[in-house]
């Protein structure tokens, strides 16, 4: 028997407010649904796996802008080595797209270069009010190499596998290594100081 | 944009995102408001073009060492202590999750024209080149005694009162030489001038006690720094501050500050419209007319090099003091030491921060035994920086203001105006909870 592998990567959320961010995010850490939800407080760190094959679970470590991209003031923290990006518009309006559009550029400004963005149509259940056809954003993810899905965050529609899609291009081995390296480098501060070392080395 | 909140902030300097994220878990409704594009304020790590533009403004960065992304340059130079307040307060608030830290590598003292490790264990006192035999077994009783010293337990006092004698009068005790004291003061306790001698020995012991407890806690150093610079921790705690409900605005100069017929703070106009609060926070940049310079000024320079610092063994980070005994000095000259080891600079670099405090009409000549100590430079720009501080303490006004960030090695001085800060502003003392889990917070959210 083979032992399982995890794999840990940084995703991070954008586009404009009230496209529906944390409602996809809700959908695939909790598989539920909130009709009213208040912007974005409180929760803005959850995580989720998604098994990719027999031997292989992606751990989704998600960041939520916690509404900083309200008035376009987020840290390059946030930014700082995410490996993946949920750029989400709302297919019922059309000025949401520009928006994911911008949040794009930014990506590409701020972020790593090998990061996987995804551009994602959120409110699929509201197909009598769509002002963004299939063809016009299909067509600007392709143009710029990005994937690209349309999801429903209130019945769920397309939501896991747009997750499944991102896990399966991540670079698995390369985030192990660094990982591994990363730990050998970086100290925790959570771990509590070893009292008795002042003694031990006299 | 909403009108009305409980604490208005200007400024996204580290001791104003620490109180920002404070405030926020506390249940305060809190909008934080920055002139400028950027996190930090003050206490910002900038990239070659953000820097050269501050520093040298008729030489724009040219590209010649290497990609500006790669590069974060702290304004201000410090260290956070491994043991110190400003660990406890991020791991507290969690912000750790949102950043990573390594070890600075060593610690260094000058002492008759070179550089030696500061020794932090009774061990390394006694394997240092820095004291002959007889001196060892002082240092080494000395040592024991800070260790050792119980408040409860009399018999570990040897007759000393930490609150009535000198510093003076202890190193007297143990026969310690003016060398020795030197960087027991110095380099252990971190004072920059030796006004301490003369004072009660209390706040030294409790100096060196900071100093060991944070060599023992990782090993090499006392010192830790985060990955991508000192500007990673305003904008940890400013995401804190976001996830409790803060709002946060850059790029947005303040256009007029709104007073009752009091003279009391009520609110500010930007370009977002009105908004209310009976409270401000802010860096001294936003008040100049309420904040007095101490006199003190602080020369910074910011050295770039293409090879570690001699005689510290190829440390990829350090800290090197000069004490001002050793250079004729009043204040000692620090050397901060960062590489690419910290992602702060492009590979095969290394950046060296001198300041001191300003002694001479001539400050740049001041910085020549920091010059010697680090070897050629490909480039050094330097600042004058005033340190400023409020001249009330916001009660009347309700206009709280912070303090420049001082000379000082560590970030202690900056969780102190923090805390005092905090409680002028609450009117109760700063209680660190641990901060609710992730789940927790999701629950918070509505996110069951």
């Amino acid at each position: 028997m083979t032992e399982r592998r995890f794999a840990q990567f940084k995703l991070v959320l954008l586009g404009e407010s009230a496209v529906g961010k944390s409602s996809v995010v809700q959908r695939f850490v909790k598989d539920s649904f909130s009709d009213f939800r208040e912007s974005t407080i409180g929760a803005a760190f959850l995580t989720q796996t998604v098994d990719i094959d027999d031997t292989t679970t992606v751990k989704f470590e998600i960041w939520d802008t916690a509404g900083q991209e309200r008035y376009r003031s987020l840290a390059s923290i946030y930014y700082r080595n995410a490996q993946a990006a949920l750029v989400v518009y709302d297919i019922t309006q059309k000025a949401s797209l520009d928006k994911a559009k911008y949040w794009i550029k930014e990506l590409q400004k701020q972020a790593n270069s090998d990061i996987i963005i995804a551009l994602v149509g959120n409110k699929t259940d509201l197909q009598d009010q769509r002002e963004v056809s299939i063809e016009e954003a299909q067509s600007f993810a392709q143009g710029m190499g990005l994937l690209y899905f349309e999801v429903s965050a209130k019945t769920g529609q397309g939501v896991k596998e747009c997750f499944k899609q991102i896990a399966v291009k991540l670079p698995i081995e390369e985030s192990l290594k660094r990982r591994r390296d990363r730990k050998n480098r970086t100290v925790d501060l959570n771990r509590r100081p070893n009292t008795n070392e002042q003694q031990c080395s006299c | 944009m909403e009108e009305n909140y409980d604490v208005i902030v200007l400024g996204t300097g580290l001791t104003e995102c620490i109180l920002s994220g404070l405030l926020s878990i506390d249940g305060k409704k809190v909008l934080h408001i920055d002139r400028q594009e950027y996190y930090g304020g003050e206490s910002a790590s900038l990239n070659l073009t953000q820097l050269y533009s501050k520093f040298k403004p008729s030489k724009p960065y040219q590209g010649q060492f290497g990609k500006d992304r790669d590069w974060l340059i702290d304004l201000i130079p410090k260290f956070l202590m491994s043991n110190g307040e400003l660990t406890n307060i991020l791991v507290h608030t969690d912000v750790t999750r949102y950043m990573e830290f390594k070890q600075v590598s060593g610690s260094f003292v000058y002492r008759d024209g070179r550089i030696a490790k500061v020794p932090a264990t009774t061990v390394e006192a006694i394997s240092s080149p820095l004291m002959g035999f007889f001196e060892k077994r002082r240092m080494s009783n000395f040592l024991q005694f800070i260790v050792d010293y119980t408040e409860d337990d009399i018999s570990t006092h040897h007759s000393i009162d930490l609150d009535k004698q000198t510093m003076h009068e202890i190193y007297t005790h143990y026969g310690l030489q003016k060398g020795t004291c030197d960087f027991i003061g110095h380099a252990m306790a971190l004072h920059h001038n030796d006004d301490y001698l003369i004072k009660p020995a209390r706040d030294t012991y409790d100096r060196i006690i900071l100093y060991l407890t944070s060599v023992a806690r990782y090993g090499k150093s006392p010192y830790i720094y985060p990955l991508y610079g000192l500007g990673e921790l305003p904008q940890g705690f400013a995401r804190l501050s976001a996830i409790y409900g803060g709002t946060f605005m850059l790029d947005t100069p303040i256009d007029e500050l709104l007073w009752n017929g009091q003279g009391q703070f009520v609110g500010v106009k930007t370009k977002e419209g009105v908004a209310k609060a009976p409270i401000c926070i802010a860096d001294p940049t936003y008040f100049p007319e309420k904040v007095t310079a101490t006199g003190q000024k602080v020369i910074r320079a910011m050295c770039i090099l293409d090879h570690p610092i001699p005689n510290t063994g190829d440390a990829d980070s350090a800290q090197i003091i000069i004490p001002q005994n050793q250079v004729g000095r009043k204040n000692d000259i620090y050397i901060a030491v960062i590489s690419s080891a910290h992602n702060i600079c492009a590979k095969g670099y290394y950046v060296a921060i001198i300041s001191t405090i300003i002694e001479t009409t001539k400050p740049h000549l001041e910085l020549e035994p920091a010059f010697k100590v680090i070897g050629p430079t490909k480039d050094v720009l330097m600042g004058i920086a005033e340190i400023y501080r409020p001249i009330e303490d916001g009660s009347k006004d309700h206009v709280y203001i912070s303090k420049s960030y001082d000379p000082s090695s560590h970030f202690e001085s900056t969780t102190d105006d923090v805390k005092e800060i905090y409680e002028r502003v609450t009117g109760h003392s700063l209680v660190l909870k641990q901060r609710k889990t992730a789940e927790e917070e999701a629950d918070l959210a509505g996110l069951d």
